[in-house]
Parts: C-alpha cells; sequence; structure tokens
C-alpha cells in the first residue's frame, strides 16, 4: 500500500522549507498544498486545532505539526535511506541544541529586523548577528555543521539563507561581511538538489515581506 | 564504570533540572549532583552552558548536554540498553515531542506570570488561559495513554516527565492565588494521572515537598519585592 503525504504550507516560510528539504533527500512523493495564511483551509485548522500554524505533515491521515519535530519523524520512519540525524548520541544532542538556538535566536532577531524601526532595529541586527557569529563558531572548518555530510542542522538552519537578502536589505548591512564562512557554507548547500529546490527564491521572500510590512503597516 | 563519570549541574526546586533527575532515575544511573545557587556557580555554567548560561547542564565525560528537553532524550539515547523513556513508535513520538514543546513553549510560562502578577484582570486572563491549556493536555493525556496509566503507557515515559516536573509549581501556584487550575470535575485523566505520578516511589524520591517550594517562593517574593534580580 503507498504512503499518502500531504504537506501543507507556505512558499516562502523557512520552516515548511525544512520539511520540503527532508522529503527531498528522503525521495518521497508527496502532495503540496499552498495556504493563504489569512484565510486559512479547514484542514490545516483541523489538523493543527493547537497551534494553527503550516506546516503540517499529513501521514495517512495522522497529522505531525512543528518542522523540527516533522523533520525527525521523516528521519525515524524512512530511516534506510539519507540519514539526517547523527547516530551518535552526544552528536545528536548538540544538533538538537543549535537547531532549536536557530529557532529561538535566529527566527526572533530576523523577524525584528523587518518589523522594527530605528533604535530597536539597530538591537534586532546586533542580535541576529551575534547569533549568526555563534553559528558559525559551531560550524569550524568542517564542510556541513554536520561534519563531512549534510545533515538535520544543515537542514535546520540553511532555510535561513533564503531570508538573508530580506534582513540585508531591511536592516542595511551585510552578513557575508560578519560571517563569511557561513555564507561559504550556504552556497555549498545550494549545490544539492534538495536543498536548491526546496528554497524560496530570495527577492520572492523579500516581495512577500514587503507585502506584509505594506499590510500591517511595519 | 561509565556510571561515574556523569555530573548534573542544578538546583533542587529547578522542575527542568528535575526532569534530568527523572530520566537518570529511569535509568539506574549514578551521577553527582551539584546542587547550587546557578549565581553562585557561575564559572561552571559559563564553561558548560556559554551560550545560554542556564541549568540544567549533564556533563558525560566532561561534554555538556544543555536544554532540559535535550537532556532527557540525550539519557534516553545514550543509556539504550534501559527502559525506554520516548515512546517505541514513531508517530507516539512525534505526539509526545509536539506536547512537551506546547508545555514548554505556550503553557507553563504562563504559571509563573500567574504567581507573580497581582492585577486581578491580568490573573483571569491567565487562568482562562492556563484552564484552557489543561482541556487540551486532557485530551492529549486521553490519546497518548491509550487507557493506561501513563501518557507513556504502562510506565513513566517522556511526556509524563515533561509535565510531570512542573506540577509542584503548579500546586503552589493554586495556593498562593487560591484558585483549583487543576480539577478533577474539569480534568478527570489529568488530576488522576498526577494523583498516580507524585505517588510514584522514584517520583517521590526526585521531586522536591510542596512546602518546600512554598516556603522558597515566598523568600522569591520578598527578593523581588526589596528589589532583587533586576
Amino acid at each position: 500500500m503507498a504512503d499518502e503525504l500531504v504537506l501543507l504550507d507556505v512558499h516562502v516560510s523557512m520552516f515548511g522549507m525544512r520539511v520540503r528539504i527532508a522529503l527531498a533527500e528522503k525521495g518521497i512523493k508527496y502532495e503540496y498544498r499552498e495556504e493563504n495564511l489569512a484565510n486559512k483551509s479547514t484542514l490545516l485548522l483541523e489538523t493543527n486545532p493547537v497551534h494553527k500554524k503550516i506546516p503540517v505533515l499529513i501521514h495517512n491521515g495522522k497529522p505531525i505539526c512543528e518542522s523540527l519535530i516533522i523533520v525527525q519523524y521523516i528521519d525515524e520512519v524512512w530511516k534506510d535511506k539519507s540519514p539526517l540525524l547523527p547516530s551518535d548520541p552526544y552528536q545528536r544532542a548538540q544538533a538538537r541544541f543549535w537547531a532549536d538556538f536557530v529557532d529561538k535566536k535566529v527566527f526572533d532577531a530576523g523577524r525584528k529586523i523587518w518589523r522594527t524601526k530605528g533604535e530597536e532595529l539597530e538591537a534586532a541586527k546586533k542580535e541576529l548577528i551575534d547569533a549568526l557569529e555563534l553559528l558559525e563558531g559551531e560550524l569550524g572548518d568542517k564542510p556541513y555543521f554536520n561534519g563531512d555530510t549534510f545533515g538535520f542542522l544543515d537542514l535546520a538552519f540553511i532555510t535561513f539563507y533564503s531570508w538573508f537578502h530580506t534582513y540585508e536589505t531591511c536592516g542595511n548591512f551585510s552578513i557575508e561581511k560578519h560571517c563569511p564562512k557561513l555564507i561559504k557554507w550556504a552556497k555549498r548547500c545550494m549545490e544539492r538538489e534538495s536543498v536548491s529546490k526546496s528554497l524560496a527564491d530570495p527577492i520572492t521572500v523579500y516581495e512577500f515581506v514587503l507585502m506584509l510590512k505594506k499590510k500591517y503597516g511595519h | 564504570m561509565e556510571a561515574s563519570d556523569v555530573t548534573l549541574l542544578g538546583m533542587w526546586a529547578c522542575p527542568y533540572v528535575n526532569r534530568a533527575q527523572l530520566a537518570l532515575k529511569i535509568k539506574s544511573i549514578t551521577y553527582e549532583f551539584i546542587d547550587d545557587n546557578p549565581h553562585e556557580r557561575r564559572e561552571m555554567l559559563l564553561k558548560y552552558n556559554p551560550v545560554h548560561k542556564k541549568i540544567p547542564i549533564l556533563i558525560h565525560g566532561d561534554k555538556p548536554v544543555c536544554e532540559s528537553l535535550i537532556i532527557v532524550q540525550y539519557i534516553d539515547d545514550a543509556w539504550a540498553n534501559g527502559p525506554s523513556i520516548l515512546p517505541s513508535d514513531a508517530y507516539d513520538r512525534a505526539l509526545a515531542r509536539f506536547w512537551a514543546a506546547y508545555i514548554d513553549d505556550k503553557w507553563y510560562p504562563l504559571v509563573k506570570v500567574l504567581r507573580q502578577t497581582e492585577k486581578q484582570e491580568e490573573r483571569t486572563s491567565l487562568i482562562q488561559k492556563l484552564s484552557e491549556g489543561l482541556m487540551l493536555l486532557e485530551e492529549a493525556f486521553v490519546n497518548c495513554s491509550k487507557g493506561k496509566p501513563y501518557f507513556g503507557g504502562d510506565n513513566i515515559g517522556y511526556l509524563d516527565i515533561v509535565l510531570g516536573s512542573v506540577l509542584g509549581w503548579l500546586r503552589v501556584t493554586e495556593i498562593v492565588v487560591e484558585v483549583q487550575l487543576l480539577d478533577e470535575t474539569k480534568t478527570p485523566g489529568l488530576a488522576k494521572w498526577a494523583d498516580r505520578f507524585c505517588s510514584d516511589d522514584a517520583v517521590k524520591d526526585v521531586l522536591p515537598e510542596i512546602d518546600s517550594l512554598l516556603e522558597l517562593n515566598k523568600k522569591i517574593q520578598a527578593f523581588i519585592k526589596a528589589g532583587g534580580f533586576k
């Protein structure tokens, strides 16, 4: 019996992109459904009643929510191909720790950059740069965060690369200037088809944010 | 002997620390517990958790693991021979992780805010939100336990540890604010589970007594009123 998979998502969401990459890495076929967050579908409200957010992966009728939880689920169910999480328990804990750090620090700071002005904006920029520098430190001289091969933490963080142009333009600064190794790493990841096909174009992301800024008066 | 190179840096009253202690207990791991006021252990915090500077920190063979949920999963992964903490089914694992994140990100932070706010309007709103959350957790309990005594089934598991560790401070909040949040008429499954969890011998060994927490809370409130923590 073939698996039935539906992904409720939004094209520019860095969280949705994570799931797309994971599914592509494992060569899994699925139905993609683009949600309009201003007019959420009944299916989204039914499958994620607690948060009403995307992404939601529906596997044979059963929903899984929260991007990193979905990615771990995919990795565990389709465990015979392209493992994403390290097999060593300590490396696994480190990957989870830094993915959690990306969610808490990078996302929050990035969000403030396109939503604020003046002093608040400058503070958000510093927050983001500090977070990115810590991540660059964690990468070190490895080709990937996961070591020699692309893995969970690379997947969790690379999706934010599609939002760098937006952060840089709204904040008037260059991420490459502060974190050149991160940009090299990002370009290396983009050579992977699973990544290049899953990430939204940075211009599309920026235009989406401009639309939001206009709509909500940021 | 691998058990002798495990240290837990924490504080007895911190529920996030209690989670690590419960997990270590389930796996019968011997460890050194450095129970100290985190403000006085600054150098250790900075060395082992430079990013967040918070407890708990599990140090295994001088390698630190931080963030309570990550620590519990690490303990389950690293000591795979002991009783399992995470569910064995991948979907059940995803559900357990989902509810753990809900508890930590959305629900439990409100408990502390309620305990520390004195404005009646704010209190009413928080009580409403917490009660709604408990209804969701009741549903989660029914779905996860599938008729068995714990979220984890026959034995205490991941979600039991995550929610169970905060029951003490939930009770303290109920006493201080004079409100019943965990109500067996509204959430019977959860209320019975809470009694069962707190009566378990292993849990009683680890979790602090309510009276000790109440006393600590009085001290903390006095400290805050005197202008501390600023």
